[in-house]
């Protein structure tokens, strides 16, 4: 039993990762029509910017340390924060400390840019295109984003912690009367969890509840009956673009301490990505959503030394195989629509 | 009546086809002249460094790139020399080698074995590489071992860590300077007894390729002699980029110890991953939980950041040793670039130097004459103690060391540091050891 809440445990951040992921490609492709297989890079951009703002707090001034001495027998060039300098070793290095968390309000104007660059700069041009040209172009795109990111950055994972007061794990085990150590989950997995919910339910809201979300529902539903109307739909689904690039951007942000940002980490979550919302129903975003976390649980499951000593290798394929399933028996995907993708 | 349609385009297709043919045995001749591939017959030599130049290893094969840089400068003679002026062979004299000027070509592993074939293919064929170098992978070593000797050119193995590397998949004209998953179980195993005890639960993360297995097979086996249970073993994906899944079940395992066998990227994300687990917080069968890393690399260690600190592993070299040979090429390489040399670029450069070294003392480039130079070939000066090329597999055999993430580093490159230097006759092991056993050497090829 324990074993079993410790793997849903798992799934759940995964699924987060997912589920903020293929929220952004069902938005893309709902509201413009378009196949984004750029939105790993997004992902991978917003994790970047972690690393960037991090690197933007420890931007240090040189001091000799003459006690020590370098690999080369010089005197010990010691390097400083000015951060550290400015606001005092204490305060300096927690600003530095939360520099994830910090990163959020960094990313969001940066990745608003970014979408909306991307949208107007080169994607807008392929909307009236087959998707095959949409996939080669943004494939092309992501590829071009992360060798430009490994130029800058370098080809290996660059460490970007959570905040000390966060490092550590929960012991879920003796919460619910189980073993002291059965289930232990990390804070910042947790975290990174409710940060997923808030960010999808703050979405969900925005589309629901206000008047520019009701607009861009109904564009979703009949573009061109909207246009009919005298609304601008195409200005509302760049910013719609704007908005999903951000959130696949925060997604980066926050995964970053979970594991090290590198250059092609976009790339190890696009696919799944998009098998996430072929599995939810191209076009739907509760869909997508749900078949995020149901995806990241079996994922999670599948790792289990129990199971995979009776299938060897399930790990790697579960998810390709419940999408077989799932398609087989429910061609629209989960909650798939009528007439989406299928003109 | 039949009718012949000829075309201007027609004509040329024709014609190009038939001038490759006919072109086709001049160029093989031109490779196969003085009996072995790719003889020098002017005043250069070329030779042929792949290393991964995109990909996940890039930045370990840019490192290795530095220094076959730094090797062929010293060979012409450029630059202080570097460990020419330690390494006891004195058969180099800083005219290239064999009075010829050394030239290189690079190649892309990209860490994929095809790609690798492919890359050393074409600066064999193309560019007339008498000798290719280099690699970040055992994937890729053996992939371009099996090439070479095919086209009958001397490989010098890079980073390459698998037993099978000079085991079952050894071949005649390849050669190892890297140290070895069983070296590293052998060097390891007596310092883990020492610091965390001989009763002791392991629990180990391996990854799923050939490197991996051997890794884990060796560790196992010189820990389990000391005492230690080995609890489980759990293949993981090489594609795996969240180990959570995997860490998880550690803890209610029993294990007290996680032994991760893991390389890269791999190691980064499930040292980080076992790190915000707690795991090394925690306290299991009364003892604190430990987690053992048998390959460090720097450069892997910086991107696990502080979750390396005070774990320990081994490494084949480390900037940081007093030796004659170790100070001078960290100072010719940390002089020429700013930040002192890699463990690969240390195996890199030092096989260039070997390689150079035998063709001097056989006084051919003929790949048989190099083989015979190397076989046997006892060595020192060059940072790891006295050294031996075994005949029997052609891998080195030297001191290994282990070493421990730094508690309080000074700087980005000084994260390890060494807690204990094996002496080689610790880690020496039969040529027909179980672990080894498998494959033949064979007879060296000089193609042509």
């Amino acid at each position: 039993m324990d074993a079993i809440l410790l793997q849903i445990l798992n799934g759940l951040d995964k699924g987060s990762a997912y589920a903020l992921i293929a929220l952004g490609l069902t938005l893309i492709f709902g509201t413009l029509g378009v196949v984004n297989f750029a939105h790993g890079a997004l992902f991978m951009i917003g994790a970047f910017c972690a690393v960037t703002l991090q690197r933007i707090l420890n931007l240090s001034y040189e001091e000799i340390d003459p006690t020590q001495t370098d690999f080369l027998g010089n005197p010990l060039v010691v390097k400083v924060p000015y951060v550290q300098a400015w606001f005092g070793p204490e305060m300096g290095g927690s600003i530095i400390d939360w520099s994830v968390p910090l990163a959020i309000l960094f990313a969001i104007p940066v990745m608003i840019f970014v979408g909306f660059a991307m949208e107007r700069g080169l994607i807008k041009h392929f909307y009236k295109r087959p998707h095959a040209d949409q996939i080669l172009v943004t494939f092309g795109l992501a590829i071009v984003l992360q060798e430009v990111v490994k130029y800058f950055y370098g080809a290996n994972p660059i460490p970007t912690g959570a905040p000390e007061a966060f490092r550590g794990s929960f012991d879920f085990g003796v919460l619910l009367g189980f073993d002291p150590n059965a289930i232990i989950y990390p804070y910042w997995r947790l975290i990174y969890f409710a940060f997923a919910a808030v960010i999808i339910g703050g979405v969900f809201s925005f589309l629901q509840f206000t008047t520019f979300g009701m607009v861009v529902r109904a564009g979703m539903a009949d573009r061109e009956t909207v246009g009919l109307l005298g609304i601008n739909i195409d200005k509302r689904f760049t910013f719609m673009f704007g908005l999903a690039a951000a959130v696949a951007g925060l997604a980066g942000v926050m995964y970053a301490p979970i594991n090290s940002p590198n250059y092609h980490m976009g790339m190890d979550f696009l696919v799944l990505s998009f098998v996430v919302v072929v599995v939810g129903g191209m076009g739907s975003l509760p869909g997508a959503v749900a078949a995020g976390f149901l995806l990241g649980i079996l994922e999670s499951f599948a790792s289990m030394n129990e199971i995979k000593s009776i299938i060897p290798g399930i790990d790697q394929i579960i998810i390709y195989v419940v999408a077989i399933i799932i398609l087989l028996t429910r061609p629209r995907g989960l909650m798939g629509r009528k007439g989406v993708m299928e003109d | 009546m039949s009718k012949m349609d000829v075309t201007r385009r027609g004509v040329l297709k024709t014609g190009a086809v038939a001038g490759g043919g006919l072109m086709l045995p001049t160029y093989l001749r031109a490779a196969g002249h003085e009996g072995f591939t790719n003889a020098p017959t002017g005043s250069t030599v070329t030779l042929g460094f792949n290393v991964p130049q995109t990909g996940p290893y890039a930045d370990e094969g840019a490192d290795e790139l530095r220094a076959y840089e730094l090797a062929v400068e010293h060979l012409n003679g450029g630059g202080d020399g570097g460990m020419l002026n330690t390494f006891s062979s004195k058969a180099l004299e800083g005219n290239g080698i064999l009075g010829k000027k050394v030239e290189y070509v690079t190649g892309d592993t990209q860490t994929k074995s095809d790609a690798a074939r492919a890359s050393a293919k074409s600066m064999i064929e193309k560019d007339g590489a008498v000798m290719i170098t280099g690699g970040s992978s055992s994937g890729v070593a053996v992939a371009v071992q099996g090439l070479c000797q095919e086209a009958g050119v001397i490989f010098m193995a890079g980073l390459t860590h698998s037993n099978d590397t000079t085991g079952k998949d050894k071949k005649a004209n390849g050669f190892r300077h890297f140290f070895n998953g069983y070296m590293s179980g052998a060097a390891l195993a007596p310092v883990l007894a020492d610091v965390y005890g001989t009763d002791r639960k392991a629990y180990h993360l391996t990854a799923d390729y050939t490197w991996g297995w051997t890794q884990q097979e060796s560790i196992a086996a010189a820990t389990e002699a000391l005492g230690w249970e080995t609890v489980n073993n759990v293949l993981t994906p090489l594609a795996a980029t969240d180990f959570s899944s995997y860490i998880a079940p550690v803890l209610n395992s029993g294990a007290d110890v996680l032994v991760l066998n893991h390389y890269g990227g791999n190691m980064v994300n499930s040292l980080t991953n076992a790190v915000q687990f707690g795991l090394r917080e925690k306290e299991i069968n009364g003892k604190n939980f430990e987690i053992v890393v048998p390959l460090f690399s720097r450069l892997m260690a910086r991107g696990a950041g502080a979750n390396i600190k005070g774990i320990l592993g081994s490494t084949n070299w480390h900037w940081s040793l007093q030796d004659e040979g170790t100070k001078t090429f960290v100072k010719s390489f940390g002089t020429k670039y700013g930040f002192p040399p890699s463990q690969a670029a240390h195996t890199c450069y030092v096989q260039t130097l070997l390689y150079a070294d035998a063709v001097a003392r056989a006084g051919s480039f003929n790949p048989c004459a190099v083989v015979e130079a190397l076989e046997g070939f006892e060595f020192d000066g060059l940072g790891n103690g006295p050294t031996l090329y075994r005949a029997e597999d052609h891998q080195c055999f030297k001191d290994v060391l282990v070493v421990r993430g730094k508690e309080n580093p000074t700087s980005e490159f000084d994260l390890l540091e060494v807690v204990q230097v094996t002496p080689r006759a610790q880690v020496e092991y039969a040529p027909d050891h179980p672990m080894f056993a498998g494959g033949a050497l064979g007879t060296c090829n000089p193609g042509a």
